[in-house]
């Protein structure tokens, strides 16, 4: 770990203005950056505790969704009443991630933030665009069964390893985000993420000193929500693929669908084509295979990764039979 | 005064039969559990000491070549920086277990990725850590063996076996199974990495490390540093776990040594995580042909098990595969192939049940397969093959309880329930499977010393080097000593893990009950034959119990009978002819119920059931401790763990714990475990067997090939997961 | 930096690098080793200790960042002289066999019985809305991030379960 200047933001405005410069890094749970910091994968040269900001807090927006304040670490967001009634599907994500210890320290905005597992990013010694960016992709030709098998590109193929922006994704949430000058934006979760195309060390649309304040959910969109995550062991593992599915049946046929993947892309991956598709056609096998397909339409396996088309494929169908069963949800 | 035995004769006057205390078979809480449990035992890392320095170790980038240049010079400057060391004293890789001498030396040759080349220390360890990452290290590389099936194989002589006709008994087999199985690198992966601190007073080096057999490590340090070994003493009484990666001395204690002579003040080093995986001991991977061939009646009539492991060039150490395979059934035409890859990556040695671990495992997925081919339930097919004597060398068993296990394991578990048929069972999305597997694991004694002291006030106290790597140690040489000499358990402090008390066998091979055990024994029957002699009785007729001694109508108690006198017998016991002349082993049967998800090929172990025979039990709840570690092993070689190398440069991929798999608790249903009783007088005096690596061998395949009857699904590329599971679902 | 941390019930202060994890200044500038180092990446669960009534993985947090805060270790809970029951609980189920990830676990699970308390669901809650049941699979999911290579998950469960039970009579 590279020496770096610690220091403790009062303000959202201190914060973003000490952390504008290209060698800053916000710390909150820590549980990525320091693992990461450790073995030098990244070494920035500032810290900017941010952990003292007045960003918790989980509210009843205007709109009658919730605002959840950067800092509400995982276990307070899934322990929260109102998201384990109205949005299941997040809290299912967020006790499906990581361990308990990790939960109580891990934050929303940091979660979002997560960097890959690809073991080629973590090693300093193999060649890797998105941490060392002209110097290859180790994991193309490599090991690379846990990689992306869609909106990857010939430069990279790490996957984002979170649970909770999968859910979010499904979920529709909406990221605030201060800027240094003081104002504020709001967007869309997928359009904080960038595809990894020919700078996969760009990942995120936030400019230098941005930081993320809340995330917003819009009001509860009621319906059936799963989210089922698929992993090598029981638990304490990140997933190989996982499904967020928020669905909604009237009168046999579906209503209204979200779907968000997880362990396929490098972002938390949601495709509108899917959802249109499923949209006011009664439930059945042969539509969920073609959902599949509007899916996979662009996948690419890598080799060892082939497997997560066939699993994706069968992950969402079992899901989406779950989802589309009517009567009570159980 | 040393009692000595040597084991060339069965014992079978089983003296602990006839002691009262009654502590010996009891279910003992470890008498140093209270430590462990509130933080107070010291681990290698956590001795305070003045002065410490921090060393970090530095990992060579590259599979095979020479560091031509360290580049130390910019390193030396940084903050806290007290040194850069490297030179040809420095280990390669650890030494294999009871080498009793240094390893391969000089790492500027680089013989494996991630292979310790230097060592930085500093004032503090994240200074040493920082400093480490800094060196810019040039290298000459040269071309590398990545690929131990793409290269040329040894096939050394002594470990092969052809007997009678394989092929024409394959030939002429009603049944045969012919299959290719392969199971990837393992890593030990103790909870505590790898650790030393390492300091001088004048020429004496005393190391705190974390090792599992002292008496050789002493030895092995010593040759590496170029010292007497009388020079050199190592405490380890608390070692964080073990199987197998820390036998054998290692570079973070020969760097720490070097480091602390040169610097004039203690020197720790511990190994990362990631070094762990790097550069401790790797189970070798293995490709394994089984070929059987049986009659209709499922009576094997030929049995062949042919091994491709490896290791670097040079190390002698391969994966025993086939241990088990000479004895376990009978046939007579036998063909055992043994052959070794040379290849460019992390020294292969021992890791839990070297052989068995593995072989076994093999070998019962092919005996499942042949169970099918032949319509027999797999419990029938291995009673039929149960063989009268060793089949190979001709010689009996000591004891032979697999029949009982895999009879007793069934009635429990329940096989009757089982469908020959796979994919008979379904709860929602869940196929439903049993398996089962034999387990089997060669038994050994070895040598071993151990002093006790009867003091005045009538308690003892038991001390060798041994080591309780949390096998129970403590535990049953307190219930030994406390049995034997008629003292409660808190009248028995028990000394270990210091090179200088009597050496013991260390922990390795699932030996350390029976030897140290006996060597605890044999110290307390010279000291029962002097009570005895005071009391004016023969040994015989002494009774020892709660403290006093009873000798024909006199009671007196123990401090009286030592009259201010402390008493001190060494034991020392040396295995003998019963090691040859009969064959000695642990038995067992393991039993799986798994449940496979038909949607995303996702196996959960739901029950296991190990039954196992492993002579007296000194210690049922540390016993039963041992076998839930060794089917947890299991567990996760089947299902979860393997070392991931990139072929292309050699390196691992997965070397932290996030991507190596062990089982969390999840994974890991409430097993059972059950014991047969059995009293091996070949074994030892106590009739004490090793308990330590039983319960992996065999293990996976119960998993496997449960998942086989859930499923129909076998999968030959060890581990089982999902994605090899899901081309065959429905 | 300096930074005063409330240890087990006593301030203690620290003149540290920054780089200094909670478990680095714990183990190498407070003299309390009873937290363990197993990976140093938030992957074992050795590490565990309780701050401010939250169970969390000490090496992936900086010493610095918590200044004023409450620490409980392993040592904060017991003593071999005077055991916590869930302490003595995994003596006499033999929860552990090295030791090694032993600290972390049982800090852990103290931590873990509060949050089942609390009522927060887990992976394997069927509902999610209910107050929990601490079955064995409850016990075992809100565990799985404490490693343990000697493999004692089932009698860690059965000593969790036993505490539970007498504290829920």
């Amino acid at each position: 770990m590279r020496p770096f200047a610690y220091g403790r933001a009062d303000s959202i405005a201190d914060a973003t203005g000490a952390s504008a410069g290209e060698d800053a890094a916000f710390i909150a749970g820590g549980t990525n950056l320091l693992d990461l910091m450790k073995l030098e994968v990244l070494a920035p040269g500032r810290l900017v505790d941010i952990n003292r900001l007045d960003l918790g807090g989980i509210e009843v927006s205007g709109s009658g969704g919730l605002r959840i304040g950067a800092l509400v670490t995982n276990s307070d967001l899934a322990a929260d009443a109102r998201v384990r009634a109205d949005y299941p599907v997040l809290a299912r994500a967020l006790l499906a991630g990581a361990s308990g210890q990790l939960r109580n320290k891990a934050t929303t905005g940091g979660n979002l933030l997560q960097r890959t597992r690809c073991g080629y990013f973590y090693d300093t010694a193999m060649p890797c665009n998105k941490r060392a960016p002209g110097s290859g992709c180790g994991a193309l030709g490599g090991i690379n069964r846990i990689h992306a098998i869609l909106g990857g590109s010939e430069q990279c193929i790490a996957t984002h390893p979170s649970d909770m922006a999968v859910a979010m994704r499904a979920l529709g949430a909406r990221v605030e985000v201060a800027a240094p000058d003081g104002t504020v934006r709001e967007l869309e979760l997928g359009q904080l993420y960038r595809l990894p195309g020919n700078t996969p060390e760009v990942e995120t649309s936030l400019a230098p000193g941005e930081l993320i304040t809340a995330v917003t959910l819009p009001p509860p969109a009621g319906g059936r929500q799963i989210y089922r995550k698929v992993r090598d062991r029981a638990s304490y593992a990140f997933a190989l693929v996982s499904v967020a599915a928020v669905v909604r049946m009237g009168g046999g046929r579906i209503e209204a669908a979200a779907l968000a993947f997880g362990g396929l892309a490098p972002m938390p991956w949601r495709v509108a084509d899917v959802e249109e598709a499923l949209v006011g056609a009664p439930p059945s096998e042969t539509l969920f295979d073609r959902a599949a397909d509007i899916l996979l339409e662009k996948a690419q396996g890598r080799g060892h990764n082939d497997f997560k088309m066939p699993l994706v494929r069968r992950a969402l169908k079992a899901v989406l039979l779950d989802a589309t069963l009517e009567g009570e949800p159980s | 005064m040393t009692a000595h035995l040597k084991m060339d004769e069965p014992a079978r006057r089983r003296r602990l039969d006839d002691m009262v205390q009654g502590v010996v078979g009891q279910p003992l809480d470890r008498p140093e559990g209270p430590l462990k449990v509130s933080g107070v035992a010291t681990y290698a890392s956590e001795w305070p000491r003045e002065g410490l320095a921090h060393g970090v170790l530095v990992r060579a980038t590259i599979s095979r070549g020479r560091v031509r240049e360290l580049g130390e010079g910019p390193v030396r400057e940084m903050p806290g920086v007290l040194g850069v060391f490297h030179g040809e004293r420095l280990l390669r890789n650890p030494a294999q277990g009871g080498a009793g001498e240094a390893p391969v030396q000089d790492p500027a040759k680089v013989a494996y990725f991630g292979q310790p080349i230097a060592l930085v220390v500093a004032e503090s360890f994240e200074q040493a850590r920082h400093a480490a990452q800094s060196l810019h290290v040039e290298y000459e590389p040269e071309e590398a063996v990545t690929d131990p099936e793409a290269t040329e194989v040894e096939t050394p002589k002594g470990k092969q076996v052809d007997k009678g006709d394989l092929d024409r008994a394959m030939a002429e087999a009603a049944v045969s199974v012919d299959v290719t199985y392969r199971t990837p690198g393992h890593s030990s992966a103790p909870m505590e990495p790898h650790a030393s601190i390492a300091e001088w007073d004048g020429e004496d080096l005393l190391l705190h490390g974390s090792y599992q057999m002292l008496k050789y490590n002493r030895a092995e340090l010593a040759d590496a540093i170029g010292i007497d070994p009388a020079r050199v003493r190592i405490l380890a009484p608390y070692v964080g776990g073990g199987f197998g990666s820390k036998l054998g001395i290692a570079p973070e204690a020969v760097a720490a040594a070097l480091a602390a002579r040169e610097l004039g003040r203690p020197v720790s080093v511990a190994l990362s995580r990631q070094q762990v995986f790097e550069t401790t001991m790797r189970r070798s991977e293995t490709r394994q042909r089984i070929r059987l061939a049986a009659d209709a009646e499922g009576r094997l009539t030929g049995l062949s098990h042919e091994a491709l492991v490896s290791n670097l060039p040079g190390e002698s150490f391969s994966e025993p595969v086939a241990q088990a395979t000479h004895f376990l059934y009978g046939a007579p035409n036998r063909r055992i192939v043994h052959q070794i890859a040379r290849i460019d990556r992390t020294c292969a040695g021992s890791v839990r049940a070297p052989g068995e671990a593995v072989g076994v495992t093999i070998f019962e997925n092919a005996m499942d397969e042949l169970a099918e081919a032949a319509g027999i339930d797999p419990i029938e097919l291995r009673l039929r093959n149960i063989p009268e004597r060793d089949p190979e060398q001709d010689i009996p068993f000591s004891s032979h309880m697999l029949a009982e296990a895999l009879r007793e394991g069934a009635r429990r578990f329940g096989w009757d329930a089982r469908s020959p048929e796979p994919g008979r069972r379904r709860e929602g999305e869940w196929l439903i499977g049993l398996g089962m597997a034999s387990a089997v694991r060669v038994n050994i004694l070895a040598e071993a010393e151990a002093r006790v002291t009867l003091d005045a006030d009538g308690t003892a106290k038991v001390e060798t080097d041994m080591t309780d790597i949390g096998t129970g140690t403590y535990a049953i040489l307190t219930q030994i000593a406390a049995e034997a000499l008629g003292l409660p358990t808190e009248r028995v402090t028990v000394s270990l893990g210091d090179t200088d008390l009597p050496p013991g066998p260390g922990s390795g091979g699932s030996w350390g009950a029976a030897s140290s055990g006996t060597a605890v024994y044999l110290a307390c029957e010279e000291l029962r034959g002097r009570l005895a002699e005071r009391l004016g009785c023969t040994e015989e007729e002494l009774t020892l119990k709660d403290g006093e001694a009873i000798a024909g109508n006199r009671k007196q108690a123990l401090a009286q009978v030592l009259d201010g006198e402390s008493w001190e017998a060494t034991g020392h016991v040396e295995p003998g002819r019963t090691s040859k002349a009969v064959r000695q082993s642990t038995w067992g049967a393991h039993f799986v119920e798994v449940a496979v998800s038909a949607v995303t090929g996702e196996t959960r172990v739901r029950r296991m059931l190990g039954v196992f025979a492993a002579g007296r039990i000194l210690n049922p709840k540390t016993a039963r401790s041992q076998c839930l570690g060794g089917m947890t092993f299991g567990i996760g070689m089947a299902l979860t763990e393997a070392l991931q190398h990139d072929l292309r440069d050699g390196h691992l991929v997965n070397r932290d714990l996030a991507e190596y798999h062990l089982p969390v608790n999840l994974d890991v249903p409430q097993l059972e475990v059950h014991f047969l009783d059995e009293h091996d007088d070949w074994a030892n005096p106590l009739q004490v067997k090793g308990i330590g690596e039983l319960g992996i061998c065999g293990a996976a395949a119960a998993v496997t090939n449960a998942i086989y009857n859930a499923c129909g699904v076998r999968v030959r590329d060890y581990p089982a997961t999902l994605d090899k599971v899901l081309p065959g679902l429905p | 930096m300096q930074t005063t941390l409330s240890i087990n019930g006593a301030e203690r202060t620290l003149d540290a690098d920054v780089r200094t994890t909670l478990l680095d200044a714990l183990r190498m500038h407070l003299g309390l080793t009873g937290t363990k180092k197993g990976c140093d990446h938030g992957q074992c669960g050795a590490c565990t200790v309780i701050v401010n009534g939250r169970r969390i993985n000490s090496c992936l947090t900086l010493a610095c960042m918590h200044d004023g805060d409450a620490i409980t270790t392993i040592e904060g809970l017991g003593t071999p002289e005077a055991l916590s029951a869930l302490q003595a609980a995994f003596v006499a189920h033999d929860g552990y066999q090295c030791g090694y990830c032993t600290p972390g676990q049982i800090t852990s699970a103290t931590a873990m019985l509060e949050e089942a308390r609390a009522g927060w669901p887990s992976h394997v809650s069927e509902d999610l809305e209910a107050a929990p049941e601490l079955s064995d699979a409850e016990i075992s999911e809100r565990m799985s991030g404490n490693l343990c290579r000697c493999s004692c998950y089932p009698n860690i469960v059965d000593a969790i379960r036993e505490v539970h039970a007498g504290a829920a009579s």
